[in-house]
This record gives structure tokens, C-alpha cells and sequence, in this order.
């Protein structure tokens, strides 16, 4: 069994300066602040266009206190390629190389250049932060916003599709580890990272990332409202190691609990969700049950 | 020492002997061999370099442009829709000052697909800030990609290396490879100002607001327009650093000449035609065969496109009566690129002495139309005699 980390013992060096340009409640900056925490010092970071560029600070201050290389939108992976090629010609070995790039980054636009950098085997961590939308350009529809969700370009119908599951894509690429982790369960985010650092090739993490302005709620209930995703199983936390799943923190605990809170507690929490009727939500509850049985029979 | 191969080997040639250590490339034709060698040197271990078999050209420019940004000699390689593709990375490696060396294999660019020479994938690659040097045969291939090194580590400015496709990518010339002894008395190791660093934190290429900002120190950091007014200033002050470049590169290898432009029987001229790559040389016998007839012509390649070197532009054409700009490209909707920049520079130098030259516009071989000697005789031939028109000839056009 692996340490686990608590609240007293992660360390407290900092590696994001207080004050970042994020919005209040931003879930990404309590991802960002503990992800650099778990990577240490000794790491290159890599980011596209999104909120983080702008959480990271306008020229010439940056609240970022590692060595951050910004890209375009659609080259992260592929940056993050290019650094470690020259590591290595530097003889270099010990220098951790990371790229955190938003959903639509990933999802979209960023997904030929990760793919690639995945298959080709390069040994870095991809963080998708998954706030589910485009929100540094107004909050649009992304690849990973849900289905019913109202965003700047769905404006009243919602979206319609399904959101893409980019970690089974990733799985999908025979990576040594692949996380589902949550903004709202920072502590098992560090541990992962600390976790798969030493794994070879590609690991690919995706965080939950509550976001007030895009998602519409108060800023102070984001922490609670990560936690309704995962405590109603709709978004679940869990680790694929050489290509076994295993769910992890809360997710895992709801198994033997053997009760979800109703989906529609998380839905009617977010104002984005407002045109989702009874009868889809009963829809969507029916899906996250099905999923869930299948979840309880494998731990019989 | 002397070899006879093509000029993609010319081009892997001359990557080698800089010792690029990160490679990163995406096949495309007529840029493929080119590429394919230096996986060879490396996988051999004749090169200590990494080679990133990417999954895009936009992809291959991103793996150089972290690289360089983290301190390593890179190189990449590409034409037409490749180099298209790459458009948004070709501006940000300029914006970034990345010394990257880029070989551009000169092909048509589509709709409709066409794998054939002419340079529209370049020349459409004017404005986003990197310095443009064209080739004219195999020595000058493999000696600019070494004098690229040099130049762009010198300014921090990116450089394509342009030569034809086909004409000279495939076609089997003799060359001198010069020795590993000489290009390393040549081009000293790359030391960037700055490489990304745990033990030095830096956050690059972060947004820059429209004015200058002061810093933590309390020191006024530039703002995005200063950031770009210097790479202006820098291109135009790159004119210098490459006579020098072509001063130092003589020394050490014992063959050079103008660093901008490369004239042919143009002293006594009355007439000259201009052009990029190897169509210069093809038109000096041309003007062979016009001095037969006891026409004054000469030719003049532009070796240096950008920075646009206009001032020895047009002092090599003051006092003439004609110039004659043939080109593989043009920008829709004018002219060729090249004739109106050349127009510009008369203009600027030689309005005052009230003498302007008469300047011609041909285009010629798009998408790989043969470019028939008798036929380009011809058109400079009745360039020489009257006007033939204000808008661009197009020489070989069948409708
Ligand atoms: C090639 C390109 N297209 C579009 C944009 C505009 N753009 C900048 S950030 C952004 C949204 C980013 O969304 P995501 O990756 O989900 O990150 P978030 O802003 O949500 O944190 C877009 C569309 C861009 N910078 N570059
Ligand atoms: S829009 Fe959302 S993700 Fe972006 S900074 Fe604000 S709260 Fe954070
Ligand atoms: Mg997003």
C-alpha cells in the first residue's frame, strides 16, 4: 500500500505564488498549486492557450516559479516531445517534463499532437484540466462538456452530444498509467503524481475542474460541487496501471457504500444544467446506475 | 571533398556537419529523402542527434521550437502543404527569436494537388519573420545550410534554407563536402542567452499587453509592440551580420561572393533578369544566347529574400534600362512577390536620380511547368524590345 498524503503532510515549498489572475473559486488553481507540489522543482512545464495562461500572469511577471515554455493551442504534447529530445541530448535524465493544457486543448484541437506523443512512447505527464467548456474564450462547447449543458455557443438547446471520454482514448494508447482525479480531491491527485512519476513512457491524468463563471454557481460551493460529481457517480476517480482499472479515494469508498447520491442534486446545483428536464436527468441516473452495477458486480 | 549526389543529400549533408541535435520532420514530397537520410546518420550513429518521427509538420516545428526554446541545434525540413500547415508555429518561432534551420523543398502548394516545383510555399512564408535564403545548385545548398547555422545563433532570428524541388532536391550534381574540422572552426557550439532551466525559472512567450509593464524590480519590461519592432530592427541589421557571415565562410572555405545577390554577365548589361533558385542559372544561358545575338542582357539571383536586401539590389541595377523579374509564385490578385518588392527598392534608391528601370513581370513554371530555355529566351528577348505588359506574363500558358 502505498503513503497516503494528508492535508499535514504535503509539503508546503510552494511553486505557484498567491494572487494568480484565476477567478475566485477557480478549481484549476487548486489543482495547479497541488500538481506542482507533487512535481517538484526539477520540472519543465508546457502551456497552450486557456485559462492557465492566464492564471500564470501577463509579461513580464509570472506566478508560476518553474520553467514554463507557452505554446500553441494544438503543439502542447508535441512541445513536450521536443523538450525531452533535448534533455536527452543534454544527458539530462532527471528533469521532469509536464503539460497541462485545458480540455478543449486536449479534447479538440491538441488530441492529433497527444496522441502522437503517446504512441511515439515520450516520457512526460499530459494533465488535462477538464473544466468542460472553451472558457477562456466565453465558456463554448468543448469535446468533453456533457450532454445538456448550456455553453456560449449552445446557448438554448444545450449540448447534445456526449461528452468524449479522452482518458479510455488515452488507455487506448497502452500507457502505463492513465488517472481520473478531481479538482475537488486535491490530495488524491498528489498522490497519483507521486505515484506514476517514475513509469515509463506517457501519463496521461484528467482533473475535474469546477469552474464558477463557466459552470454557474457561487464560487464558494466548487469544492462541493466536484464532490457531487464523484458522490454521485457521475464523474468517477480512478487509476489504469498497464491497462488495470481500479477505482481510487471517494469512488472507491462508494463501492462498498453501495449508495449514490441522486445525479440531480449535482445537476440542479449549476445553472448551465437548467434545461435538463425530470425525465432526462432520470435518463442520465439510469446510465450512472448501469455503470455503477457494473462497478459492484466486479467487487463481488 | 568532392561527391556527386542530389541536393537533399547536399541539404542532410550540411545538417550533419552543423551537428543538429534534435531532428524532427513529417514526409512530403520532393522533402522526403532529404529527411529519410538524417534518420539514417542517426539510427548509424554517424550523427549524435535525436530524430522525432512526428505525427504533423505542425507537430515537427513544435518539437524544434521546445527544443531550441530549451537550448539544443535543431532542424526540420519541408514543402508546400506541409510548410502551409506548419504557418501558425513558422510566425511563433519568429515572435519566440529561435534560431531554427529549415530546409523548404520549393513545390506547389493545392487546390488542386500538384507535387511539382515552383515556390509559392515559401514565398507565401514572406511576412512571418524569418530570414529566406534560395539556392541555386547543390554547392550552394549545402554551404547555406552552414552559414544558416551561423547566421540565425548569431541574430536569433529562423532561417529557410530554399531550393527547387525536383530540379535540385533529385537531380545528381558534384559538390564539395567540406570537412567536419572546417564547419566546426566555422560554427561554434549553440549557447543560447537563455534555455529553459529548473535552477533558472523563466515563463516564456507569456501574454504581453499592449504597453510596456513593469516588472517585480520595478523595472519597465518591454510590451508586444517593442517585442516585434525589434525583430524588424534585428532583420534589417541581419544584412550586415550576414556579409560577415559570407566574409568568415570565405576565409575558412575558400569560396563565396556577394551574400545577397549573385550576377551574371550584369556589369555592362542593359537589360537583367532577376529570379530566386535554380532559374537563375538557367537563365544565364539564355543571355549566352542573347550576347550571340549582341543583346546586352545579364541575370541576377536574389540569394537573400528576406531581410529583402534592397539597397545592393539596386545598386547592381542603377543605370539599367530593363529589369526582368521571373518568378515560380506570385500573390493572387497582383503580382509576383518578388517584382514588387524589387520595384519598391528601385523606387526607394534610384527615384532621385530620375532613371528608373523598366521593370517586366513573368511567372513561369507553376505547379512544374516545363520552363523551356528557347521559350524564356524568347520572353527576355521582347522584354529587351518593347513593353510587353503591365500585368505579369505568364510564359508557356496554353488556353
Ligand atoms: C489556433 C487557435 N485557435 C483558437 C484559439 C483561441 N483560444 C484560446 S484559449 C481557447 C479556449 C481554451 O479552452 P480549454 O483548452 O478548454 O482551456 P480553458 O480556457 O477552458 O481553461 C481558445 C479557443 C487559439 N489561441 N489558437
Ligand atoms: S473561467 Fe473557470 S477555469 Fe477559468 S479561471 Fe475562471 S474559474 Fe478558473
Ligand atoms: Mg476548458
Amino acid at each position: 500500500m502505498q503513503v497516503k498524503t494528508t492535508i499535514l503532510s504535503l509539503p508546503t515549498e510552494e511553486f505557484v505564488h498567491p494572487g494568480t489572475r484565476a477567478c475566485a473559486g477557480c478549481g484549476l488553481a487548486i489543482a495547479y498549486r497541488v500538481g506542482l507540489k507533487a512535481l517538484g522543482k526539477d520540472t519543465m512545464l508546457i502551456v497552450p492557450p486557456s485559462c492557465l495562461t492566464v492564471l500564470q500572469g501577463l509579461f513580464p511577471v509570472a506566478s508560476t516559479k518553474l520553467p514554463c515554455l507557452n505554446v500553441t493551442f494544438a503543439s502542447t504534447a508535441a512541445a513536450a516531445t521536443g523538450i525531452l529530445a533535448a534533455l536527452k541530448t543534454q544527458g539530462n535524465e532527471h528533469t521532469t517534463v509536464a503539460a497541462w493544457a485545458g480540455d478543449g486543448g486536449t479534447s479538440d484541437i491538441g488530441l492529433q499532437a497527444l496522441s502522437g506523443a503517446a504512441e511515439r512512447g515520450d516520457n512526460f505527464i499530459y494533465f488535462c484540466y477538464d473544466n468542460e467548456g472553451y472558457m477562456n474564450t466565453g465558456a463554448q462547447r468543448s469535446g468533453t462538456t456533457p450532454i445538456g449543458a448550456v455553453t456560449a455557443n449552445t446557448p438554448f438547446k444545450g449540448k447534445i452530444q456526449q461528452k468524449k471520454d479522452v482518458p479510455a482514448i488515452m488507455a487506448a494508447h497502452h500507457l502505463s498509467y492513465v488517472a481520473a482525479c478531481s479538482a475537488a480531491y486535491p490530495l488524491d491527485l498528489y498522490d497519483k503524481i507521486l505515484k506514476c512519476k517514475d513509469m515509463p513512457g506517457t501519463k496521461y491524468f484528467h482533473i475535474h475542474i469546477p469552474c464558477p463563471p463557466g459552470w454557474g454557481y457561487d464560487p464558494r460551493y466548487g469544492i462541493k460541487i466536484g464532490r457531487l460529481a464523484v458522490e454521485t457517480g457521475y464523474y468517477d476517480l480512478y487509476e489504469i496501471i498497464n491497462g488495470e482499472f481500479r477505482l481510487t479515494a471517494a469512488s472507491e469508498k462508494l463501492v462498498e457504500k453501495r449508495k449514490l447520491v441522486p445525479v440531480r442534486e449535482y445537476f440542479r446545483a449549476q445553472s448551465r444544467f437548467r434545461i435538463l428536464t425530470d425525465a432526462q436527468i432520470a435518463d442520465i441516473q439510469n446510465q450512472i446506475d448501469a455503470k455503477w452495477a457494473g462497478y459492484y458486480k466486479k467487487d463481488e | 571533398m568532392h561527391i556527386i549526389e542530389n541536393g537533399n543529400v547536399a541539404a542532410a549533408l550540411g545538417v550533419k556537419l552543423c551537428r543538429a541535435n534534435v531532428i524532427a520532420a513529417y514526409p512530403i514530397t520532393p522533402q522526403t529523402p532529404l529527411t529519410e537520410r538524417l534518420s539514417e546518420y542517426v539510427e548509424a550513429g554517424e550523427m549524435k542527434a535525436e530524430y522525432i518521427p512526428v505525427e504533423s509538420e505542425h507537430s515537427a516545428l513544435a518539437v524544434c521550437i521546445a527544443a531550441s526554446s530549451a537550448g539544443t541545434r535543431v532542424s526540420t525540413a519541408t514543402s508546400a502543404n506541409g510548410l502551409l500547415y506548419m504557418h501558425e508555429q513558422v510566425q511563433w518561432a519568429a515572435g519566440a527569436r529561435l534560431p531554427i534551420v529549415m530546409c523548404v523543398v520549393n513545390r506547389a502548394v493545392g487546390a488542386p494537388w500538384n507535387i511539382w516545383n515552383d515556390q509559392q510555399d515559401s514565398i507565401s512564408q514572406r511576412d512571418t519573420g524569418w530570414i529566406q535564403m534560395y539556392c541555386a545548385d547543390h554547392q550552394q545548398i549545402i554551404d547555406t545550410v552552414i552559414k544558416a547555422y551561423w547566421l540565425a545563433e548569431k541574430v536569433s532570428i529562423p532561417i529557410m534554407v530554399c531550393y527547387d524541388g525536383y530540379i535540385l532536391s533529385h537531380t545528381y550534381m558534384p559538390f564539395d563536402v567540406p570537412d567536419q574540422e572546417q564547419v566546426d572552426a566555422f560554427l561554434p557550439p549553440f549557447r543560447p542567452d537563455y534555455a529553459l532551466n529548473p535552477e533558472d525559472p523563466a515563463n516564456l512567450n507569456t501574454v504581453t499587453l499592449p504597453d510596456v509593464r513593469m516588472d517585480v524590480h520595478g523595472e519597465l519590461a518591454h510590451g508586444y509592440m517593442e517585442i516585434r519592432y525589434l525583430l524588424q530592427e534585428e532583420m534589417r541589421t541581419t544584412l550586415a551580420v550576414a556579409a560577415e557571415a559570407e566574409k568568415r565562410f570565405t576565409e575558412i572555405f575558400g569560396r563565396g561572393g556577394d551574400p545577397y545577390i549573385e550576377p551574371y554577365r550584369c556589369d555592362d548589361a542593359e537589360y537583367v533578369a532577376v529570379g530566386l533558385g535554380s532559374l537563375t542559372y538557367q537563365l544565364r544561358v539564355c543571355v549566352d544566347a542573347l550576347r550571340k545575338e549582341g543583346i546586352n542582357v545579364g541575370v541576377m539571383g536574389v540569394r537573400f529574400y528576406r531581410p529583402f536586401p534592397d539597397e545592393a539590389i539596386a545598386n547592381a541595377l542603377k543605370g539599367k534600362k530593363g529589369v526582368i523579374v521571373f518568378e515560380k509564385a506570385l500573390s493572387y490578385g497582383y503580382e509576383g512577390a518578388l517584382a514588387s518588392d524589387l520595384k519598391s527598392a528601385l523606387y526607394e534608391h534610384l527615384a532621385y536620380t530620375g532613371a528608373l528601370p523598366v521593370v517586366q513581370n513573368f511567372i513561369v513554371g507553376i505547379g512544374g511547368r516545363d520552363i523551356r530555355t528557347e521559350e524564356l529566351t524568347q520572353n527576355l528577348k521582347a522584354a529587351t524590345q518593347h513593353r510587353v505588359s503591365k500585368e505579369p506574363a505568364w510564359i508557356g500558358l496554353k488556353l
